[in-house]
């Protein structure tokens, strides 16, 4: 393996490592958020012990969001120096906007929170919450910016052999940021809602604090179907707007060769890439067209006839990513969402009018189904970056021309091993942490702590 | 002004902000083990920095971010250039951040309490050996490229602003506890305090005179700055004024950092052969840019400061080692 392979994993890696955090810190702020305004409002103690209940698995989660986050600060510069040099005068103004604006805001409100329970009013309590929650969605939309600025660069021209800023409000209100942004926050919803039903279930299975966690089940439920929704819409538009900003990534999503109208949506497919075509395709009649063009007869561009227009476009060289891997990820990242809707849709019909499964299959699978969001996130992300190669700013510059000249391969080998090894080892802590917590369960106290254990909250 | 000075300032702000605020913080894990003679002093002592910590941070990630945005080149020099020590400084912020955070809800803290110390430690040395490269310049080829080792960066200069920087944030986090604890911890960190603070002024004043800087008139009135600093932290942590001590520390780490960027200017990253440094003009972005990102720094950067400000009101208190 080169430097270039290397990098390339270890971006990979500690990025979608990153990411197994970020969505459950999105969503499980603004619920823990949503119970704190609750408590406030009705002054039910139940609130309350919810608040503080999924607050400190919030908080065991988001420790592990925030130490990962400064490795991907960083390594843009460590990495990938050439991407940085060319595209800092544009790519750079969206991440320092994210750092003044939302990093600040999320960690020191949160810190306000943990520690000033007994120290701020309880209004001025609850705004320390939805602040620090806000922040994330503030930070999400910014990142998400920077990103969509690589699928599909706007509001720059190319000067001095680097992009160029020339409207910031463009590349702010890009169409790909418009779409992305809802489609990975309803993901985060999806995912904070998976996670507060799974471990509602174990307390259910077990019959622990019954009426507490019917409560919060419920509203886990509810919340995953409107973000099942939401998630599909949103990823259908983004579909469409991939289709005509990346047709590459769509018909590789599809396996789909040749230029075609009509075109079926691929259920199941084996590829031969070499040649080119599939041996098998298992297909939807028109669902192809329908998706990426919302018409039944709607022409969808296919992986040989695209490769021959980029060559002519961009020179001779290979423009396709990996085939199978962007087929996969596609179909797994909606199969498990869609896996995760039916689970919630099952699990609002057996819970109506206040009833509860009696079988403790019903409670296995839920908590089963906290892992359904995770995957999917991840393999939407696998897709979206996979799918965009071999560019890394789609078709301004390239992968290979992205990695720093200097890095050599025996120190990014080490900084690979490292972060593996140590991320590890964390995995571990992290998930010891959350079950021991989930273990203890909520406190029976009602009120806050008086002032000294706050301080060890 | 011209706006590429303006970002020279901005991201310098940024670097004294994360060095007054995180450097106690570290001062306060280098502490941990010296100070706290059982769990109970250990937790206040963590506890002094508990609601502060990961706010202080993002001073540093926002000063990568600025940089980055403001200019590029130096953002990627700099942080692929100094690939291996970047990288341990971010596995110790790793070790640390968790530590603090899993600290209190871990069973045992044995293991949290060393990767608290060491990812301490280790940035606030480092730091001061990156700073110290800095000023003293770098092996760049004409694509900017850095073309050294890490034994290029191993150097003894860069080891005496290593040494410099520990004892700087040590005697400010001493000092930072003094005035945060009560009763044997906070005797105990006063009588550090006045230990490291002689010690302190003379290897950062040796520091900052070594680095050179050619007869600037601000340079040297911020090396007299810091100077005075320290002197003044002496002063008044031997008279118990607990307040003006810490007012003192964090002028001397002001000072200090406005020493190493006046003697920087106009550079970024010098390099040791002159025509292939960084400066504040071949490094920059665009004036438009510059121009975006100076209006989001003037509204926010006051924003932030005040709820920061606040926060720090809000848990004056000093911490009781009982509970
Ligand atoms: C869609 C959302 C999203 C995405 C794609 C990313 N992040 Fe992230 N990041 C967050 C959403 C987020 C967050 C929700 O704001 C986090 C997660 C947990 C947390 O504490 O804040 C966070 C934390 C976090 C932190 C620590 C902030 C702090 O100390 O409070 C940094 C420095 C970054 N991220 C940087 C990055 C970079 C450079 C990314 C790109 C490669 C990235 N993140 C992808
Ligand atoms: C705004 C946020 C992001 C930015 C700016 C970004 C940028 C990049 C860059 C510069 C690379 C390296 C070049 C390359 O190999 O293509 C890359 C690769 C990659 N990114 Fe992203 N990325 C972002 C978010 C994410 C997230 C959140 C994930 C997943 C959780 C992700 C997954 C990947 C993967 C898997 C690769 C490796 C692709 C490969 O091996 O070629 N990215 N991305
Ligand atoms: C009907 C279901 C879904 C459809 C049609 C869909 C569609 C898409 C599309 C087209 C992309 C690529 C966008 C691009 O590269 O430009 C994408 C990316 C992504 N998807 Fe989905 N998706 C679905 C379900 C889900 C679910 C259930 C999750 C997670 C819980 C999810 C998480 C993501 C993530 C994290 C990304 C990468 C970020 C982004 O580009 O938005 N998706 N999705």
């Amino acid at each position: 393996m080169d430097v270039l392979d290397l990098s390339r994993w270890q971006f990979g890696i500690t990025t979608v490592y990153h990411f197994l955090f970020v969505p459950l810190t999105i969503g499980l702020s603004m619920i823990v958020a949503g119970l704190q305004t609750a408590w406030y409002r009705t002054r039910k103690p139940e609130y309350l012990r919810l608040t503080r209940f999924w607050g400190k698995l919030f908080l065991i989660n988001f420790a592990m969001g925030v130490v990962t986050g400064i490795v991907q600060e960083f390594q843009f510069g460590m990495n990938w120096s050439d991407y940085s040099r060319f595209v800092g005068d544009v790519f750079g103004a969206p991440l320092a906007m994210e750092g003044l604006m939302a990093f600040f805001l999320e960690s020191t409100f949160l810190g306000l929170w943990i520690f000033g329970w007994d120290r701020l009013s309880p209004r001025l309590h609850l705004a320390t919450i939805w602040l620090a929650a806000i922040g994330t969605n503030i930070s999400a939309y910014f990142i998400l910016a920077a990103n969509s600025w690589m699928q599909h660069p706007v509001g720059y021209r190319v000067n001095n052999g680097r992009a160029e800023l020339t409207d910031i409000w463009a590349v702010l209100t890009n169409s790909t940021t418009l779409v992305t942004f809802p489609h990975v926050i309803f993901g985060a919803f999806l995912t904070a809602a998976a996670f507060v039903l799974g471990v509602s279930a174990w307390f259910l299975l077990r019959e622990r604090d019954v009426a507490l966690f019917r409560t919060s089940a419920r509203l886990a439920l509810a919340v995953s179907l409107v973000s099942a929704i939401g998630v599909s819409l949103s990823g259908h538009w983004q579909a469409q707007i991939m289709t005509e900003q990346q047709p590459m990534k769509m018909a590789a999503a599809e396996a789909l060769w040749e230029d075609e109208s009509s075109a079926g949506f691929s259920l199941f497919a084996i590829g031969d890439v070499e040649n080119g075509r599939n041996h098998v395709n298992l297909q939807i009649p028109y669902g192809l067209s329908l998706l990426s063009t919302n018409s039944l007869d709607g022409k969808v561009a296919g992986i040989n006839d695209i490769q021959a227009r980029y060559q002519a476009l961009y020179g001779p060289g290979d423009y396709r990513p990996v085939v199978g891997l962007a087929y996969w990820s596609f179909r797994l990242m909606i199969g498990f969402g869609a896996l995760s809707a039916l689970l919630a849709l099952a699990g609002l019909w057996l819970t109506r009018r206040g009833r509860l499964p009696a079988g403790r299959w019903a409670y296995r699978l839920a908590i089963a189904g906290i892992g359904l969001p995770f995957l999917a996130n991840s393999l939407g992300w696998i897709f979206t970056e996979m799918g965009r190669q071999p560019w890394t700013v789609f078709g301004l510059m390239r992968t290979a021309a992205a990695v720093s000249p200097g890095a050599d391969v025996v120190s990014v080998a080490i900084t690979l091993t490292g972060f593996t090894l140590v991320y590890a080892v964390l995995a571990v802590i992290e998930v010891r942490l959350l079950v021991k917590f989930i273990r203890i369960g909520p406190y029976e106290q009602v009120e806050p702590e008086a002032a000294a254990p706050a301080l060890s909250y | 002004m011209e706006l590429t000075t303006v970002w020279f300032v901005l991201i310098a702000v940024l670097w004294t902000g994360y060095f007054v605020l995180e450097g106690f913080d570290f001062g306060v894990g280098i502490l941990l083990p010296l100070l706290g003679g059982d769990e109970a002093e250990r937790r206040t002592i963590a506890a002094t920095i508990g609601p502060v910590w990961d706010g202080n941070e993002v001073w540093l990630l926002v000063a990568g971010g600025a940089t980055f945005a403001a200019f590029p080149e130096w953002y990627a020099t700099l942080f692929s250039g100094f690939y291996l020590p970047l990288f341990l400084i971010l596995l110790a912020l790793i070790a640390r951040g968790v530590a603090l955070e899993y600290r209190n809800k871990s069973d045992s803290t044995r293991g949290w309490d060393r990767a608290f110390f060491w990812g301490s430690l280790g940035p606030a040395l480092l730091w001061g050996v990156a700073f110290a490269n800095m000023v003293r310049g770098v092996p760049l080829d004409a694509d900017h490229e850095f073309t050294g080792s890490l034994l290029t960066l191993l150097n003894p200069f860069a080891l005496l602003g290593g040494a410099a920087t520990v004892l700087l944030f040590t005697l400010h986090g001493a000092i930072f506890l003094t005035l945060r604890t009560t009763g044997e911890l906070r005797r105990g960190a006063a009588r550090i305090a006045r230990t490291l603070a002689p010690i302190t002024l003379l290897v950062v004043i040796t520091f900052l005179v070594a680095a050179g800087g050619a007869g600037r008139p601000l340079r040297w009135a911020a090396v007299a700055l810091a100077a005075a600093g320290l002197v003044g932290a002496l002063v008044a942590t031997l008279r118990g004024r607990d307040g003006w001590a810490f007012t003192a520390s964090a002028v001397a780490v002001v000072a200090v950092v406005a020493a190493l960027f006046t003697g920087l200017w106009p550079n970024v990253l010098p390099a040791l052969d002159p025509a292939n440094s960084l400066t504040v003009t071949n490094a920059a972005s665009t004036p438009y840019t510059l121009t975006v990102m100076t209006w989001v720094a003037a509204i926010f950067t006051p924003l932030v400061l005040a709820y920061q400000a606040w926060t720090y009101w809000v848990f004056r208190r000093r911490l009781t080692g009982a509970h």
